[in-house]
């Protein structure tokens, strides 16, 4: 079952609201994304952390309803 | 990144196992075995990558990169195959705490995915921690 791209923006700002989050349907098929996510929250998190949070955002779709999402995290400059 | 089961469809499962005493480990093992199995593979060999299919025959794109890379860096690591045992292949997501495969393990650490993986060879630093932390 595809995911929305919005929905995605919908769970990671639930849970970083300052953050700014680009996303791109990398095969037009909803089903695989790419997303960049800024947010201050990542300081000084290892970039495994930071990952982690995305995916404790998304709530356990990652790997199960959301088949496919490079991640690629940073703080704002 | 890298759930992608539709991409193994078509392909015949591996012909042999990388490694006959994983396989008899983990089959029918309960949650804890697997962990503490996992936990010995990781410690006991510097470099670890647990994937779908085999160093010489991925079955899913991004375990294939990350076994491209590997193999460009010429450093010697221990593929496991995920899709030998439904008990490891969930026992792994559990003892990261990570939802995809592959995963990377550096001397019992966790390094990162495909994504994360593909970041630190870009920028040099793949290289910089396997050199800091695998003596050749």
């Amino acid at each position: 079952m595809p995911m929305d791209a919005r929905e995605i923006e919908t769970l990671i700002k639930e849970a970083l609201p300052d953050a700014n989050i680009t996303i791109r349907d990398l095969a037009g098929d909803g089903d695989h994304y790419a997303a960049e996510v800024v947010s201050e929250s990542f300081r000084g998190k290892s970039r495994v952390q930071q990952h982690q949070m995305i995916y404790e955002a998304l709530k356990g779709n990652m790997g199960g309803e959301l088949h496919a999402l490079a991640l690629q995290t940073s703080v704002p400059e | 990144m890298d759930k992608c089961d539709n991409l193994t469809k078509g392909k015949a499962p591996p012909a042999r196992t990388p490694d006959g005493h994983a396989k008899e480990n983990t089959k029918d093992g309960n949650m804890s075995d697997i962990q503490a199995w996992i936990e010995n593979e990781v410690k006991s060999n510097d470099i670890v990558v647990f994937m779908k299919g085999t160093p010489s025959f991925p079955q899913c794109g991004f375990s294939g990169q990350v076994v491209q890379i590997m193999d460009y860096l010429q450093v010697p690591y221990k593929g496991i195959n995920v899709l030998e045992s439904d008990d490891l292949r969930q026992g792994i997501k559990d003892f990261s705490n990570w939802p995809t495969i592959p995963q990377l393990y550096v001397k019992g650490e966790f390094i990162g995915g495909c994504d994360i993986v593909r970041e630190m060879f870009q920028n040099q630093e793949l290289q910089d921690l396997l050199n800091s932390k695998v003596t050749a």
